[in-house]
């Protein structure tokens, strides 16, 4: 009888296990879209001023500086790495801008100056990890510190608060204005660049990472490094160019930053660094690397930026804030962890 | 013998040395024992939380919630002194160790029982254990007018010459020591963050050993938030804001490996011990404050790139005595 058993079946390889509703639904993205769905009604119910197109257009201009970086920081944590040392870039870079806006420069050449120490921080930090082969949660640990400090030195406790007009509209005016059609519902809201930026890096991240032979090789590295490099993948040139990205964007958040503060002090972005990486955990990229989606960190990047907003829309403290994106931090890896546990046969 | 001059502890006591008596040259005020003294009080908190970070690190793990639970925990004990001053001392600062205990406990447990990543939950309840303090208390803070005589008085106290904080680090100190170097569970931390599998193999509970860690790492922290608090006489939302990479930076320059399974007692309180002197010396040297951070982060930068090549020799041994025999062997 068991040598009537056609034997095709028992070699047959399945590349991927079969669909389940159930994986569908626990998908990352779609816990993430009604986490959005629920804090926009959550919002709208408790304050009538949320939904405001304004109100709305100013939320995204606090969060873009530190969304910007998060896309960096995601490719840097899907290939296992991290960089701590993105605030304290964003303070040199700002430092930069502001002595050279002192000099009498224009927005194009602060803009350059913030991306250009912002890069030879990244280039730095690249160095570090994949020349001398050091581990980045150390490497960046200790440039933060640097960083930081090195503000502190030339800056002391002042204040850089002079900046060209052209470089502060930029960050305080909207890029594009609101316009109307006469149709309630058919407008053009009004858009901060910071915002602008974000999108238009976030597709760019997007594409390359989830169309490119690159991206693939990114998420090769993150799921085994021996094995890609076996496999012929650039790692250590592709590592070092991820945190010379990651330098850039934090100038050019720093840049965006000074235009709509129109000051900087050594203590600028404090403590940003833990935000930015709260956004890619939450945005589903494994800490372990080789997993992880674009759309995923543009998600967790609006659940918490709005979660923010809405919550400082109804006076509640900055800390208390922190409260619940701490927690839905570790709920919403928790959650799915504790399913997979008790389904029976699970986990 | 050549192996122990070698040795990271060795050089880096050496390095201290030098320092100590260079700065000692300078300013002969820095080498005094009353500044001495004062540095080693300021530095106990360090002390004793670099070495329960170094148990974290050693499974391989990481807390970043420490300064954040210490924060918190200093803060319940700073509001039982003020509520209830009749209260016995011991037993205000069991409610921060304990506190601190139990925050660990809540680490422990999601890192180990959930098997999420120790960055991603210590990320997490850093932010909640800091918004707590806000929620416990409304905004407000405890001042000194409001804790207790002898709440305040503890950490200030000296007994042979020596202040509290300091007698309190020996004594831990010597308790990790004993722990980390003569006990079965000691042992298992650098079996766990050596090699996990083989630890698996010879019986070790991974999951046990990570909630063990935490947990130690919370009550440390819980002990250090009541000396923080009592000393400073403060206790808000703020204190310690940023502290636990301090901490960190304090076991990178002592040698742990962030890999997990390698690092010493006597490593870890040199690298804090090295930290403590950059923060006193500065100001003896009359160099401005501002200088300290970016000339710690050079020396961790340094220490690192140092770590990097000893780590390149294959001593990761559980066993001291196996390097022994090795040794004798060859």
């Amino acid at each position: 009888m068991s040598a009537s058993m056609p034997t095709e079946e028992r070699y047959a390889v399945l590349d991927a296990p079969p669909r389940r509703l159930s994986a569908t639904l626990l998908r990352w993205e779609v816990i993430l879209v009604i986490l959005l769905a629920l804090t926009i009604v959550i919002n709208a119910i408790v304050s009538p001023y949320f939904l405001d197109v304004y109100n709305l257009a100013d939320a995204t201009s606090n969060f873009s500086e530190k969304a910007i970086i998060a896309l960096a920081m995601a490719l840097l944590i899907l290939v296992r790495d991290i960089d701590l040392s993105v605030a304290a870039i964003i303070a040199l870079a700002a430092m930069a801008i502001g002595y050279a806006a002192d000099a009498g420069f224009g927005a194009p050449v602060l803009f350059a100056v913030g991306i250009g120490v912002g890069l030879l921080c990244g280039l730095f930090n690249g160095f570090l990890v994949t020349y001398i082969r050091l581990p980045s949660i150390v490497v960046t640990i200790g440039t933060m510190s640097l960083f930081r400090g090195l503000t502190q030195v030339v800056l002391g406790d002042q204040a850089l608060t002079h900046y060209p007009q052209g470089f502060l509209s930029l960050g305080q005016n909207y890029f594009i204005p609101y316009v109307q059609s006469g149709v309630p519902w058919l407008f053009i809201p009004p858009v901060p660049l910071s915002f602008l930026i974000f999108l238009i890096l976030a597709a760019i991240f997007g594409i390359v990472l989830h169309r490119t032979a690159v991206g693939r090789q990114l998420f090769a590295i993150g799921s085994n490094p021996v094995a890609a490099r076996f496999s012929g993948v650039p790692v250590d040139r592709l590592r070092f160019i991820l945190f010379a990205v990651s330098g850039m964007l934090s100038g050019l958040a720093a840049a965006l930053l000074a235009a709509r503060l129109g000051s900087m002090r050594s203590n600028i972005a404090f403590g940003w660094e833990l935000d930015i990486v709260t956004m890619v955990i939450l945005g589903g990229v494994s800490i372990a690397g080789g997993i992880g989606s674009i759309i995923g960190v543009f998600l967790a990047v609006l659940v918490l930026g709005l979660v923010t907003f809405g919550m400082s829309l109804n006076n509640i403290p900055g800390q208390v804030v922190s409260v619940y994106t701490g927690a839905l931090l570790i709920a919403v890896i928790a959650i799915p962890r504790i399913f997979e546990r008790i389904r029976p046969g699970g986990g | 013998m050549s192996a122990a001059l070698k040795s990271r502890e060795f050089l880096l006591a050496v390095a201290l040395a030098v320092a100590v008596a260079v700065i000692g040259l300078y300013q002969p005020v820095f080498v005094e024992w009353e500044n001495l003294s004062d540095m080693l009080t300021e530095t106990s908190v360090l002390f004793m939380l670099a070495l329960a970070q170094m148990v974290v690190i050693l499974t391989r793990g990481i807390d970043l919630s420490v300064a954040a639970n210490l924060a918190l925990s200093g803060f319940l004990a700073a509001l039982v002194s003020q509520y209830y001053p009749g209260v016995p001392l011991i037993l205000m600062i069991l409610v921060g160790v304990l506190s601190g205990l139990v925050l660990g406990m809540l680490n422990g447990v999601l890192v180990a029982a959930l098997g999420i990543p120790s960055i991603v939950v210590t990320l997490g309840t850093l932010a909640v254990y800091r918004g707590m303090i806000i929620i416990i208390a409304g905004g407000d803070q405890v001042n000194a007018s409001e804790m207790g005589v002898s709440f305040q008085a503890f950490p200030k106290d000296s007994f042979l010459g020596l202040t509290t904080p300091i007698w309190i680090t020996i004594v831990v100190s010597v308790i990790f020591w004993v722990f980390l170097s003569f006990t079965r569970t000691g042992r298992g931390f650098y079996a766990v963050g050596g090699n996990p599998v083989a630890a698996r193999y010879c019986g070790i509970d991974q999951g046990k050993q990570e909630f063990l860690a935490y947990s130690i790492s919370g009550a440390v922290s819980g002990l250090c938030g009541y000396l923080w608090v009592a000393r400073y006489g403060v206790a808000y939302s703020e204190i310690a804001n940023g502290y636990e990479l301090t901490v960190i930076a304090a076991c990178v320059i002592g040698g742990v490996s962030i890999g997990g399974g390698v690092g010493t007692v006597p490593g870890a309180l040199l690298g804090a011990l090295f930290l403590g002197i950059v923060n006193t010396a500065l100001p003896v040297l009359q160099i401005t404050p501002f200088w300290q951070m970016a000339i710690s982060g050079a020396v961790i930068l340094a220490a690192v790139v140092i770590n990097a090549r000893a780590e390149r020799r294959p001593d990761k041994l559980i066993l001291p005595e196996a390097r022994r025999l090795g040794r004798q062997r060859s």
